[in-house]
C-alpha cells in the first residue's frame, strides 16, 4: 500500500510509546545500571566499566547455557517446521474436520506455561506417569530427573507438543490462501505432488514460515518456566538454558553486575538474529 | 495414499490429548491411589480435589486474581493498539520503520532479563501485589503484539474506504468508529484472543509482582507444591481448571485463529 506521509501519526502512537517505554526503557536502564558497577546494597555504588562484561564472557558458565540453549532452539526448529508443514498438509480443508483439528491443536498453546511443565512431570515420571511407565514398561531405562539424555528429549518432546501447533496453524492459514486455480493448473500441466510443494505451496508459505521461525526461535530462545518445572535445570545443570542460569544467578546467588551483564549480552544475540529474519520478512512484503 | 491423510492429524491430536488426559485423569484420583499405584483411570473416582478448589479462597481467589489482570491487560492493550495501528498502516511519518521495530525488541525481550528490575520498579512506584502492575507490565509484550496483528489485519482493507468515508463528509473520529472498526472486528477479536492467551500463560512476570493480594492461580500452584507436601490430585486438579478460560475462548474465534496466528498477514 502506497502511504501518505504525515507527521501527525505520532500523535496515535504516544499512548503505546508512553505505555511500552514506562516498562522497557526504565527497568532495561536498571540493568545496564548494574551491569557497568558494583553495589553493596543501600543505593551504594561503585563505577566496574566493562568489568562484568569480560568476566561473563569469559566464563565457562555463560559459554556451557549459551551452547545448551543454541543447540536445543536449533533441535526444535529443525522438529517444528517440517513436522508442522506436514501437518497442514494432510489437515481436512472443509467440513467438520476443520473446527475440530483447529480448536483441538490449539489447546495447548492456552495452557499457562507452569502448567505445562507440570503436566508433563506427572506425565514422565517413570513410576506413575504414562509415558514414563510405558517407555519403562517397554525396557527402555528411562528417568528424566536422573539421565542427561532423557531430560533433553524429555524437554524436547514437551516443547514439540506445546508449540508445533503454531507453525501447524500458520502453515494451514498460508496454505487456505491459494486460489484453487493454481491447483488446477498445475493438474493440467500432469504435475507431480512435491512440485506442486515445491513450486506453489511452498512459495505461498514463505511468508507464514518467516513469521514461524521468527516466533519460535524468540519463544524458544526465551523459555523459561516449562523447563524450570519440568527438570529444574537438571539434573546438574543440563537442562539449565539462558534464562534459567539467568534467574538462578540474579536471584539465586544475587550477583547482580554480573547477571545484568548476562542479561544485556542475552538480549543483544535476540536483538541480532531477530533482526535479521525481520529484515527478511519485510524485504518479502515489500516483494509481494 | 489418499484414504490415509486423515492418519497424521489423528496421530498428532493424539499425542496432544494424552498429557492432558493423563493430568484430567490425575485429578479425579486421591493423593493415595496416584501414589501407590499406576492407574490408566481413576479406580475410586473423587471430586475432593475439585471441592477444595472451590472452597477455599486462596484458590478460587488465584483464578479471581489471574482473570481479572488478564482483562485489565487485553482492554488496555488492544485501546492503545488500535490508533498505533492505523497510523503504521496509513501513514509515513519520522521513525515510523524505527519505532515498529523497537516494539517488536520488546516482543523478543527475555522476561528474565526484566523480572528483577520489574520488581524494582513496581515496588518503588507503589504498585507492587496490585493487579494493575502486572497488567501493565504484559503491556511490554502484549501490545508490541497487538499493534503488529492488527496492522497486518488494517493493511488489508484498501484504503479508497477512508478516501470515500473523506469524501462524504465524515470526520476522522466519526470515520473510525463507524466505518472502520466494524469493518476490522475480525482482527480485534483476533488480537484480543492473543493478548488474552499470552497474558494467561505468562507466569514469571506476574509471579515477582504479586506476593499476596493478586497472586496469580500460576503462582498459588508453585507455591503449594513446593510447601505443603506433593498433593499432585490437588495441582492436577487446579491445573485442568486453568485449561477452562483458553478453551472457552478458543472456541468462539475458531474461524478466524488460523489467520490470527499468521497475524493478519495472508
Amino acid at each position: 500500500m502506497n502511504k501518505t506521509v504525515n507527521q501527525k501519526a505520532w500523535f496515535f502512537v504516544i499512548p503505546v510509546f508512553v505505555l511500552v517505554a514506562f516498562n522497557a526503557i526504565i527497568p532495561l536502564m536498571t540493568v545496564v545500571n548494574y551491569a557497568f558497577q558494583e553495589t553493596f546494597g543501600n543505593n551504594v555504588f561503585m563505577w566496574e566499566g566493562t568489568r562484568w562484561f569480560k568476566q561473563i564472557m569469559l566464563s565457562e558458565r555463560f559459554h556451557a547455557s549459551l551452547g545448551r540453549q543454541f543447540l536445543f532452539t536449533f533441535i526444535i526448529l529443525f522438529i517444528q517446521i517440517p513436522l508442522g508443514i506436514a501437518i497442514a498438509l494432510t489437515m481436512p480443508k472443509e467440513g467438520l474436520g476443520v473446527p475440530v483439528c483447529l480448536v483441538l491443536m490449539s489447546m495447548p498453546l492456552l495452557i499457562p506455561w507452569n502448567v505445562v511443565g507440570a503436566m508433563w512431570n506427572i506425565f514422565a515420571l517413570p513410576d506413575i506417569g504414562f509415558l514414563g511407565h510405558s517407555l519403562n514398561a517397554l525396557g527402555f531405562d528411562y528417568n528424566f530427573t536422573q539421565q542427561i539424555g532423557d531430560a533433553w528429549f524429555t524437554t524436547i518432546l514437551m516443547d514439540v507438543w506445546h508449540w508445533t501447533s503454531l507453525v501447524v496453524l500458520l502453515s494451514y492459514a498460508g496454505l487456505r490462501s491459494i486460489q484453487p486455480a493454481y491447483y488446477q493448473a498445475a493438474e493440467i500441466d500432469g504435475a507431480s505432488r512435491w512440485a506442486v510443494f515445491t513450486k506453489i505451496e511452498l512459495p505461498k508459505m514463505k511468508k507464514v514460515l518467516t513469521i514461524a521461525i521468527l516466533l519460535r526461535f524468540m519463544d524458544s530462545f526465551m523459555i523459561y518456566t516449562e523447563p524450570f518445572v519440568l527438570t529444574g535445570g537438571g539434573p546438574g545443570n543440563a537442562t539449565a538454558f539462558l534464562s534459567i542460569d539467568l534467574v538462578k544467578m540474579a536471584l539465586g546467588q544475587f550477583d547482580l553486575g554480573p547477571a545484568a551483564a548476562m542479561s544485556l549480552i542475552y538480549f543483544f544475540i535476540v536483538l541480532l538474529v531477530c533482526w535479521v529474519f525481520y529484515t527478511l520478512m519485510m524485504r518479502n512484503e515489500e516483494k509481494s | 495414499m489418499k484414504k490415509a491423510k486423515w492418519l497424521v492429524p489423528t496421530i498428532y491430536i493424539i499425542f496432544l490429548m494424552l498429557p492432558i488426559y493423563w493430568l484430567l485423569n490425575m485429578s479425579f484420583k486421591t493423593t493415595t491411589e496416584i501414589i501407590n499405584t499406576y492407574t490408566l483411570w481413576p479406580q475410586e473416582f473423587t471430586l475432593e480435589n475439585y471441592k477444595k478448589i472451590f472452597t477455599d479462597s486462596t484458590w478460587y481467589n488465584g483464578y479471581l486474581n489471574s482473570i481479572y489482570y488478564v482483562v485489565m491487560n487485553t482492554v488496555i492493550s488492544v485501546a492503545a493498539a488500535l490508533p498505533a495501528a492505523y497510523a503504521f498502516s496509513r501513514y509515513k511519518f519520522v521513525g515510523d520503520k524505527h519505532l515498529f521495530f523497537w516494539l517488536l525488541t520488546n516482543r523478543m525481550a527475555p522476561p528474565a532479563v526484566f523480572a528483577l528490575p520489574f520488581f524494582q520498579f513496581y515496588s518503588s512506584v507503589n504498585l507492587f501485589d496490585t493487579h494493575v502492575a502486572v497488567a501493565l507490565s504484559h503491556c511490554l509484550f502484549n501490545i508490541p503484539l497487538a499493534v503488529w496483528i492488527l496492522e497486518g489485519f488494517m493493511s488489508s482493507v484498501p484504503k479508497e474506504l477512508d478516501e470515500t468515508a473523506y469524501v462524504d463528509g465524515y470526520s476522522f473520529w466519526r470515520f473510525f468508529f463507524k466505518i472502520f472498526i466494524p469493518t476490522i472486528t475480525a482482527g480485534i477479536g483476533i488480537t484480543m484472543f492473543f493478548c488474552f492467551m499470552f497474558s494467561w500463560v505468562e507466569l514469571l512476570l506476574a509471579k515477582t509482582l504479586t506476593a499476596v493480594a493478586a497472586k496469580p492461580i500460576a503462582a498459588t500452584m508453585t507455591r503449594t507444591a513446593s510447601t505443603s507436601g506433593y498433593e499432585l490430585g490437588l495441582l492436577a486438579a487446579a491445573g485442568s481448571l486453568t485449561i477452562v478460560p483458553g478453551a472457552i475462548v478458543i472456541y468462539f474465534v475458531r474461524n478466524y485463529i488460523a489467520k490470527g496466528f499468521a497475524l493478519g498477514r495472508v
